[in-house]
């Protein structure tokens, strides 16, 4: 558990150093999940001794939202008079991207399916 | 023995008591929609913050007092989001057959992510400064804060977009793949993993391994893209 932690937080940390050593608008975090896929790459026996602890970490996600979710109810006076125009707006972009990602998803998949078939 | 005044005016300002709360809340939210069998609406981040905000308000606790507690918990979004690493791993095989749907969805539902929220936005008459706070809203928050800024948002507005753009895609994405009869796990997860980044992932995580591993996917990649298109369709659309 503590190996998996080290390496997370060493994949993660050079991630937030790349991030802001060059500027770059991708956060550290994100950079060190690419990093971690490339060391699985190298190094596939990897995964199976980061799995128990990742599978803790990723089944119990939710979790790690609650105090930024806590940060809201404090802060939604900043909604203020829109506060019911930005929740339609809200409930319909997000149905709507979905409803875009799902259907070019099965779309493309069919195509190329297709094809190779 | 010290009278309960002083000892809650320690415990209050020590993070152990709002950590304790914290993991308390989500325990009693996740065995209840475990019990329930999980439904869309019983979302656990949602359930977790309804508990603790009363307690909040009642204790008279500001939220920079809860975060100092909570703050252990938030930190650990970060490895968790490098984590994300090991489903994306296990499923190189049905990623790299699937490299094109991928890659058209994101830029897909990536586009319309902003651009509906632009365009409803507008319709709606809302005032510009909350329209630009909005675009980033499907990215995951540290991305969706710094573009924000960059166009002109207002950060802290879109901080609370942010978490409730996760939470609706959460709630609504079972309903709605359902009704659809969508039945392929990696479209249904990278679907919300795009509209609804960390919390729809939490979500995708909690049905199907697959469609945890696709809106992981999904998060990652659209952290990179709605840097990019954003500030276009800002451009273009106001």
């Amino acid at each position: 558990m503590l190996h998996t932690f080290g390496l997370l937080l060493g994949c993660q940390l050079l991630g937030e150093i790349t991030a802001r050593g060059f500027g770059f608008s991708i956060p550290g975090p994100v950079l060190g999940l690419s990093l971690l896929v490339l060391l699985l790459g190298a190094v596939p026996t990897l995964a199976g001794r980061l799995r128990p602890t990742t599978e803790v970490i990723l089944t119990n996600l939710s979790f790690l939202f609650v105090p930024a979710g806590v940060g809201v109810i404090g802060n939604l006076a900043v909604l203020s008079q829109d506060g019911i125009a930005l929740l339609v707006v809200l409930v319909l972009s997000t149905v709507l991207s979905m409803l875009a990602s799902v259907a070019t998803f099965i779309g493309v998949r069919y195509i190329t399916e297709r094809r190779t078939a | 023995m010290t009278d309960i005044a002083s000892l809650w005016s320690y415990l209050a300002t020590s993070p152990l008591i709002w950590l304790t709360t914290t993991i308390l809340a989500y325990l009693v939210a996740d065995s209840a929609a475990k019990r329930l069998g999980k439904p869309p609406w019983a979302n656990p981040v949602l359930m977790s913050v309804l508990l603790i905000a009363p307690v909040l308000w009642f204790t008279r606790t500001d939220y920079t007092t809860y975060f100092e507690g909570a703050q252990f918990i938030h930190f650990l979004l970060g490895p968790a989001t490098v984590a994300l690493a090991l489903p994306l791993w296990d499923n190189r095989e049905t990623i790299r057959s699937s490299v094109a749907p991928i890659l058209m969805a994101l830029v897909v539902g990536s586009i319309v992510a902003a651009g509906s929220a632009i365009l409803l936005a507008r319709a709606f008459g809302l005032p510009m400064e909350v329209l630009l706070s909005l675009a980033p809203k499907s990215t995951t928050a540290p991305v969706a804060l710094g573009i924000s800024e960059g166009i002109g948002g207002l950060p802290a507005l879109t901080a609370v977009l942010v978490i409730l753009t996760g939470v609706i895609g959460a709630v609504t994405v079972t309903p709605l793949m359902n009704m659809l009869r969508i039945t392929d796990w990696r479209a249904r997860g990278f679907a919300v993993g795009v509209a609804a980044h960390g919390i729809g992932t939490a979500r995708a995580f909690q049905v199907n391994p697959v469609a945890g591993a696709y809106a992981g996917i999904a998060m990652a990649l659209n952290a990179l893209l709605t840097s990019l298109i954003v500030p276009l369709l800002v451009r273009w659309l106001i």
